[in-house]
């Protein structure tokens, strides 16, 4: 078992033939992702990456039955192909694009839980299932198949986290992208109940940063609802409040969103924490063997 | 990015919600105009920087001499307003607005803000307004009223009257005050703000409502599509660093420590700050050189870097992924030499060909340390820092 994505996954690519999901589609296709084909306006008919692409969604999905889609579409356009993608019902939307607005992601997310569509992103890296598929921009090198189920905010910090599990000899049963922005389509709390019911998941690692009250929440529902070991880190102890530090939802605004407020919850809710980002390998490894 | 006070009011105007009169004085020469144009008995005078405190900080005054107002232009115009809010250098003040003074009887609270955990757009109302919002939550939390809007974003009768319940508004406030909070809401999401303060909204000696002070964040991500509202950005109360460093795509923020930090991705560029905390140092600035990791990128990130002269020693920690690290580290040594970069440099790379990159950067025999553990990495930098 893993989550969300795996070698039965059949998935399509909007905005297929732009030069980022080109780059990254070839790289899934060769870790075996089955990627069926892709859609870009005004080019239906064409072959890209020795696949159809289509002139919307809903063809695509008749056309290849996927049921999963990744987007790499540019922000300003994102409202309408994330909705071209509700609509055509499939189950899973990876959203990799940066910097769509806020609002458009307040409609958008309440439309996909209307209808029960789950959404990872926007602002992302994707989802990779190791030795299965692999649907977003992360190095696929770094990763080996196992037991660690990781779930972060951010990307970079993810590969460091992946790398530090493959070389505890750990590996990974799923590791999941959140984004950074104020509204992503997923939660913390999302992902961990599909790692608690995930067989193949032993222990959780979870990656948070300041701004907002995500990880607070996620401490609330560990607490009630997580029997697994998690190892947590926030990036951002070092941060003044007012700044924001890069990613669109990571600032601390009005006293909250700090990180030493988050690793409080955290602890409080019986999670291993750590202070520096490279010692999550470590810490893992000791709370699943222990 | 933020709005002026009197941008924000502008917009209100422009809505229909009720705000002073006023004129704007952007230099000497637009003061005698502005106060025979107003022509009012007393005048509000309020200096125009995106900082709250101003009131504290001389900021605001509350004349009915015109001489007082021409002193006022004159010692602000041009000058920096420092407040609790500010850095020690405090903001460049970019106009004065002048307004007709308000009798107040009541001073009330009322904004709007994108709310994270209940996914939607939060309406935040007080009775007790002019002071610190979070203050006034934290001890008096049953005098704060909240509503939050479904995804129409539309306001509902019975929510605008537990909010004027709450404000203890009378039956002709809560006529005004009804519209008032509705063309809030249409400007809110007509102009992709992330938060709106109206603080004090206040009840005037006739008892009407009037929006006294405005404060707006604009959502950034939408800028593209509001021309209106980019056409109000005001650079001169943006960092100089961090704007130039937008301009070449690379997230800067400025820090008072002494180790630089150029790195790839924004949470691990927070990590990289930690660490290097952790190890006893302080970050001089955060830095995300983004995903596209070149020469070009590296060197406008060193440049920004050592124009900080507080910059001892720099760390810079790149996760290879996709990006092959010798590629990386080519770049790292020409921008080095094509700069003249004089501070030592610690160089973390992971990933791609890190073996090749480790070589590359060796045998530059620049000032340059290699090492690929990133606690090891951090340790040098804050040592060479000191």
């Amino acid at each position: 078992m893993s989550i969300l994505i795996d070698n039965q996954t059949i998935a399509i690519c909007q905005g297929f033939t732009g030069s980022q999901a080109t780059l990254h589609c070839s790289q899934s296709l060769e870790y075996g992702t089955n990627i069926a084909g892709g859609v870009t306006p005004g080019k239906a008919g064409q072959t890209h990456l020795n696949l159809p692409v289509f002139e919307n969604v809903s063809q695509a999905v008749k056309e290849t039955g996927a049921d999963t889609s990744l987007i790499f579409v540019p922000a300003p356009f994102c409202r309408n192909s994330i909705n071209e993608a509700l609509d055509s019902e499939l189950k899973l939307i990876i959203v990799i694009t940066e910097g769509i607005p806020t609002l458009d992601m307040l409609y958008l997310k309440a439309k996909a839980d209307e209808m029960g569509t789950r959404i990872i992103g926007p602002n992302c890296p994707g989802v990779i299932t190791p030795g299965q598929a692999k649907l977003g921009i992360m190095p696929a090198s770094i990763h080996s198949k196992g037991k660690v189920g990781i779930v972060s905010r951010s990307g970079t910090l993810t590969y460091e986290a992946v790398d530090q599990t493959s070389q505890e000899g750990l590996g990974q049963s799923s590791c999941v992208g959140i984004g950074g922005d104020p509204i992503p389509g997923s939660s913390f709390i999302d992902i961990l109940e599909m790692f608690e019911h995930d067989s193949e998941t032993e222990g959780i690692v979870m990656v948070g940063e300041i701004g907002g009250t995500a990880e607070e929440e996620a401490a609330e529902f560990i607490q009630e609802k997580i029997s697994k070991p998690i190892v947590s880190y926030i990036a951002g102890v070092s941060a003044p409040p007012g700044k924001r530090m890069g990613h669109a939802g990571a600032i601390i605004s009005g006293g909250k969103g700090s990180a030493e407020d988050k690793f409080n919850a955290l602890e409080k809710a019986g999670v291993r924490i750590v202070k520096s980002p490279a010692d999550i390998g470590k810490a893992i490894s000791e709370e699943i063997n222990s | 990015m933020n709005l002026h006070e009197y941008q924000a009011k502008f917009l209100f105007k422009d809505y229909g919600l009720p705000v002073s009169k006023s004129q704007l004085i952007f230099q000497l020469s637009d003061i005698d105009r502005a106060i025979s144009v107003l022509n009012v008995d007393s005048y509000v005078v309020k200096a125009q920087v995106h900082a709250g405190g101003r009131g504290k900080a001389g900021g605001v005054i509350l004349t009915k001499k015109k001489e007082e107002i021409r002193d006022f232009c004159q010692k602000w115009l041009g000058a920096n307003l420092i407040t609790y809010q500010t850095d020690k250098k405090g903001q460049p003040v970019s106009c004065v607005l002048l307004e007709e003074c308000t009798d107040i009887k009541t001073e009330l609270y009322l904004g709007l803000v994108i709310d994270r955990s209940s996914k939607s757009i939060a309406v935040i109302a007080s009775p007790d307004g002019g002071v610190d919002i979070e203050s006034v939550a934290e001890n008096n939390p049953e005098k704060i009223f909240k509503v939050f809007l479904d995804s129409s974003n539309k306001i509902k009768d019975k929510e605008i009257q537990k909010l004027s319940d709450g404000l203890e508004l009378n039956k002709s406030q809560n006529i005004e005050f009804s519209s008032l909070i509705k063309n809030l809401i249409k400007l809110f999401v007509d102009k992709d703000f992330s938060l709106i303060e109206i603080n004090p909204l206040v009840i005037d000696i006739s008892g009407r409502l009037n929006c006294l002070d405005g404060k707006i964040n604009v959502d950034s991500n939408a800028l593209y599509r509001q021309e209106e509202i980019n056409g109000m950005r005001d650079e001169s109360q943006e960092d100089a660093l961090e704007l130039d460093a937008s301009k070449w795509g690379l997230n800067y923020v400025t820090l008072d420590g002494t180790v630089g930090c150029m790195v790839n991705g924004a949470g691990l560029a927070m990590g990289t700050m930690d660490i290097i905390k952790l190890s006893g140092g302080f970050p001089a600035n955060f830095l995300d050189v983004g995903g596209a990791v070149n020469k070009e990128s590296v060197t406008e990130a060193f440049k920004i870097i050592v124009s900080d002269s507080k910059v001892k020693s720099i760390l810079i920690n790149i996760f290879g992924g996709i990006v092959r690290c010798d590629v990386v580290a080519e770049g790292i040594v020409s921008a080095m030499q094509d700069i003249g970069i004089q501070v030592p440099v610690v160089v973390r790379l992971k990933g791609n060909n890190s073996d090749i990159a480790k070589n590359i950067l060796e045998e530059s025999r620049l000032n340059i340390f290699s090492e690929t553990d990133l606690t090891l990495a951090a340790k040098k930098a804050v040592d060479l820092s000191k």
